[in-house]
């Protein structure tokens, strides 16, 4: 099969669909790789370099179209460009069906099966095909970069000769791919880092990269099946929207990533929170192509407000290195495909069915949803356990401590009611001796928990005294042929447990 | 013929030495030095007391040691790692009979029988119960011992009514017990046999009915009861050095079997009460494929692999694999990659037993870890390789909770990005549950013994 990859015609995008390390996997994967002159100049790549790996190299749009099966491209293809495609070529890109049904319509027309890449459905199994992860993550990491590039100060704190620096205060706004990769960058680089998002399962993530999980009092999750978030009640916004009014008094960085799938990015930083940010403050928007988190934002473009914010719409793509990723992720889901020899469209396979938004001259969009989120099993039918915060428990727990201490307070003092004077001294040596191996014994590392067993089974042998005490001169005596038998079976248990024991340590090495 | 505050003096210096023998053990760097303590504790001991006061019969004592030195040393020296669990059981009958023959023997003593009032009541009951716990230890280890062996079927031997039989047995030891406290002398001679014989029968009851994966369970109770036995003996002859070691052993015990029922997710009761294994199965139909690989596939994979984590459980003791193992990850490591073990907690048929079979096989122990130790490491991990294991690697019992494992903390391999299963066939594990981690899409099946296909595995790395 012939794969190829054209130019890129938007301008602004930078990014090209195969880098000549992915071309080398391509052709492992049995595909014959084509490429139009030029096509990787933006990104870094020279026609030099792919044609070291082993490629096509083709003059024309026009004459790499008429020659291909396979179309690797980044941003949708244009209406002229499909006119140039083959009849039933396949086409891997960036599609956003749902804004651009037209699109669609037209690619239908022409019988080309296209893969909308932002389509792939996010399951485990799909995520190394999941460009929206791999291009976020880059976004998340450039956003911090951006910011501190416009951010006219240190990020970290310092103490120095001439004074000391407080460090920067960063909010992270949505917790996705990119959220998580802009708090590890604004963290590395050593800023205290704040993040919000609506769904309450991500607070472990946010913690883990070492942020700040803020959150409202209001006890609403924003998870849905999606995996999105999904739009939440009013009462949660208005909580919402006064702390990020705190948040924006206090920070010198907002980071927002909050977007909805098919629609609008959410009005979330409105124009009195940057009223309260401090002069020099700067907001990176990266739902700026869908409209923007912040009311100022405009795409594509640097806005300063008259209170001296710096409100950022637009983003270095580090195009080599998204351009590589972007790559792989095809590479994998052509992989996935059964490469070049068995290449085949599986519309039973989940992730192609759902990806091929254009399939045998129909248009597959919306295709019907698919439920992802893993963790919990539903409990819609079953009743609600009743949740016992962390506080009563302890209260439970230390009530139950007391009245397990009064019945054992009463036992004793029962017992020392009857018994005699003896007897309470052995038991006091025995109480303690269990205390004693309590504590001893929960320090045993797990993995000597065998040699444990076979030493305790050896000083259990301790039991011989018993017999010895018992053992007397005359042999015709029962008390003295059970004490010997007895002293017979615990030295086995002595001497064995102690040799095996001995036996196993030594096996033991570093 | 030392006096009695010295002796008193020696057993409270042994105690210490046992105490200090069971701490040494939390650390390997320290382990071996407590065996040491431990032996010069039980030297000192028996020393003292055979120079004790009312010590007759040396040679018999002397005949006695020797001949089961020999016997013990012989045995320790030709156990297989593999089959620790038995000897482990066996030596916990040992010390279940010790306590029942020094019970009779304590109960014919002339010493005590001039007892009266509460001090002989006390004495009684002492025996009683002492009696009582040796017998159920002693049987109940040998019926371990025997389903260990593969003598008795693992399987769980459960019978209607079963419960309400335990009761009344346990109800007539009782009463038995107050008829006993009562006689006068030696009177009550047939009222221990009867009750000696309910608590034998208890004892194999109560084994019989538990299930060959719950074993690390009835081995760790058995150990504690051993404990208490001897803790019992100490009472009814009055001496401290013996309740003292009878109580750290009983704790140890109790502590292990505390570690091994959290590690399956189970309440004691219900393991001691059996029936694991019979429950009904989980009614989850499991979609996706099971897929194979070869020898040669996986051989490549493991060339590629930068982070490899191998997770053992029984069948590679059956197989006696770890040998083979410790060659492959010894060819895998001098190729710079990382290779560590991940040990479910019970794995294996004994706590720890996999610990043991792989320092047997020369595995540095510091690339053995704990499951709670390697899971947050596995989502980075490119290859887990599942050698004979298969409930402690269920994600059923994480996210199905129809299933009869669910809950159970398990280690979870299939986050890796690729996962071998090395099996001998489709078949379920102890727990009887079907595993839909083989029919995950990032995991392959190697069939075969566990030895021979590591074997070939070996061939395959070195071409």
């Amino acid at each position: 099969m012939k794969v190829g990859i054209p130019k890129e015609l938007l301008a602004t995008e930078l990014r090209v669909a195969a880098t000549p390390k992915t071309v080398a996997r391509l052709q492992k994967q049995g595909f014959e790789v084509y490429l139009e002159k030029g096509a990787g100049i933006k990104s870094g790549y020279s026609d030099e370099a792919f044609e070291h790996a082993g490629v096509h190299m083709v003059g024309s749009a026009k004459e790499l179209y008429a020659s291909i099966d396979l179309v690797l491209k980044v941003q949708a293809p244009t209406p002229d460009e499909i006119d140039l495609m083959k009849e039933n070529t396949v086409c891997l890109s960036y599609l956003w069906p749902a804004q651009n049904p037209d699109l669609l319509e037209k690619l239908a027309a022409k019988r080309i099966n296209a893969i909308a890449m932002d389509a792939i459905p996010r399951i485990s199994r799909a995520q190394k095909m999941d460009v929206l992860s791999s291009m976020a993550n880059i976004a998340g990491y450039r956003a911090v970069i951006e910011a501190a590039n416009h951010f006219g100060r240190f990020l970290n704190g310092q103490i120095t000769a001439a004074g000391k620096v407080d460090p920067a205060k960063v909010l992270v706004v949505g917790a996705g791919v990119a959220g998580l990769a802009a708090i590890g960058t604004a963290k590395s680089l050593g800023a205290i880092v704040r993040a919000f998002d609506t769904r309450k399962e991500v607070a472990e993530q946010i913690q883990s990269m070492g942020a700040q999980f803020l959150t409202v009092e209001i006890d609403e999750d924003g998870s849905t099946e999606s995996g999105y978030s999904k739009v939440m009640s009013q009462a949660f916004i208005d909580a919402e929207m006064e702390l990020f009014l705190e948040q924006a008094k206090e920070v010198d960085i907002i980071i927002t990533t909050a977007q909805i799938p098919g629609k609008q990015a959410p009005k979330l930083i409105l124009d009195y929170h940057v009223a309260a940010m401090k002069p020099g403050s700067v907001i990176v928007d990266l739902a700026a192509s869908t409209g923007g988190n912040c009311v100022y934002t405009k795409n594509e473009e640097v806005v300063t407000t008259d209170n001296g914010v710096i409100i950022l719409g637009k983003l270095d793509q580090l195009p080599t290195q998204a351009s590589q990723l972007y790559g792989n992720n095809l590479c994998h889901l052509l992989d996935d495909m059964g490469k070049a020899e068995n290449f085949h469209i599986d519309m039973n396979d989940d992730v192609v069915r759902r990806a091929m938004v254009t399939y045998d001259g129909k248009v597959n969009w919306p295709p019907e949803p698919l439920s992802v989120t893993v963790a919990k099993p539903k409990t819609d039918t079953a009743p609600a356990k009743p949740i016992i915060s962390d506080a009563e428990k302890a209260k439970k727990k230390a009530t139950g401590t007391l009245v397990w201490l009064g019945v054992i307070g009463v036992f004793l003092f029962l017992l020392g009611k009857v018994a005699p004077a003896d007897f309470m001294g052995h038991f006091t040596v025995f109480v303690l001796a269990v205390f004693v191996g309590w504590q001893v014994i929960w320090n045993v590392t797990h993995a000597l928990h065998t040699p444990l067993m076979a030493v305790t089974n050896a000083i259990s042998g301790i039991i011989i005294i018993g017999g010895l005490l018992q053992v007397a001169n005359d042999l015709s005596s029962p008390m003295t042929i059970l004490a010997l038998i007895a002293v017979f079976v615990a030295s086995i248990n002595i001497v064995g447990g102690f040799f095996v024991t001995h036996r196993m340590l030594k096996m033991f090495r570093k | 013929m030392i006096s009695a505050q010295v002796q008193t003096a020696a057993y409270l210096f042994a105690s210490i030495l046992f105490i200090l023998s069971l701490g040494g053990l939390s650390s390997q760097e320290s382990a071996k030095r407590g065996v040491i303590y431990g032996i010069i504790g039980m030297a000192i001991a028996i020393l003292s007391t055979v120079f004790g006061e009312n010590v007759e019969g040396y040679v018999y004592i002397l005949i006695a040691f020797l001949v089961a030195s020999v016997i013990g040393i012989i045995v320790a020296r030709k156990v297989e790692m593999t089959s620790m669990p038995e000897l482990v059981a066996i030596l916990h009958s040992f010390v279940g009979l010790a306590a029942v023959l020094v019970g009779y023997g304590s109960y014919l003593d002339e010493h005590t029988i001039h007892l009266t009032g509460a001090d002989r009541t006390i004495h009684l009951v002492e025996i009683f119960i002492g009696v009582f716990i040796g017998a159920i230890t002693f049987t109940g280890s040998i019926v371990a011992w025997g389903k260990l062996q593969g003598t008795i079927r693992s399987k769980p031997l459960l019978y209607p009514g079963r419960h309400v039989v335990n009761i009344i047995l346990v109800l007539t030891a009782i009463a038995l017990g107050v008829m006993f406290g009562r006689a006068d002398g030696t009177e009550a001679m047939m009222e221990l046999y009867i009750m000696t014989a309910i608590a034998l029968f208890i004892g194999v009851m109560l084994v019989m009915a538990i299930g060959g994966a719950d074993m690390p369970v009835v081995v760790s109770m058995l150990n504690s009861y051993s404990g208490w036995a001897a803790a019992a003996a100490g009472f009814m002859l009055g001496n401290d050095l013996l309740i003292v070691t009878g109580a750290l052993v009983g704790s140890s015990g109790a502590i292990l079997s505390i570690i091994m029922c959290e590690a399956m997710n189970r309440s004691f009761l219900s393991v001691i009460f059996g029936g694991f294994g019979e429950v009904a199965q989980g009614n989850t139909v499991i979609e996706g494929e099971v897929t194979a690989a070869t020898h040669e596939e996986v051989a490549e994979m493991l060339q590629e692999a930068e982070s490899v984590v191998i997770v053992p459980g029984y069948g590679m003791a059956v197989a006696k694999a770890q040998y083979p193992i410790f060659d492959l990850v010894e060819k895998l490591r001098s190729k710079g990659k990382s290779v560590r073990f991940a040990i479910h907690p019970v794995a294996g048929r004994l706590p720890g037993h996999m610990n043991v079979l792989l320092a047997e096989a020369n595995v540095p122990y510091d690339i053995v870890l704990e499951m709670d130790e390697i899971n947050p490491d596995l989502p980075e991990t490119d290859l887990v390789m599942v050698i004979g294991a298969n409930d402690i690697v269920n994600p059923g019992a994480q996210d199905d909770a129809s299933s009869p494992i669910y809950g159970m903390p398990v280690i979870e391999v299939w986050k890796a990005k690729k996962v071998i299963v090395m099996k001998r066939s489709m078949a379920a594990g102890y727990a009887g549950v079907e595993n839909p981690l083989f029919y995950k899409e990032n995991t392959d099946m190697l069939y075969g013994d566990a030895k021979a296909t590591v074997d070939q595995l070996n061939a395959n790395l070195l071409k």
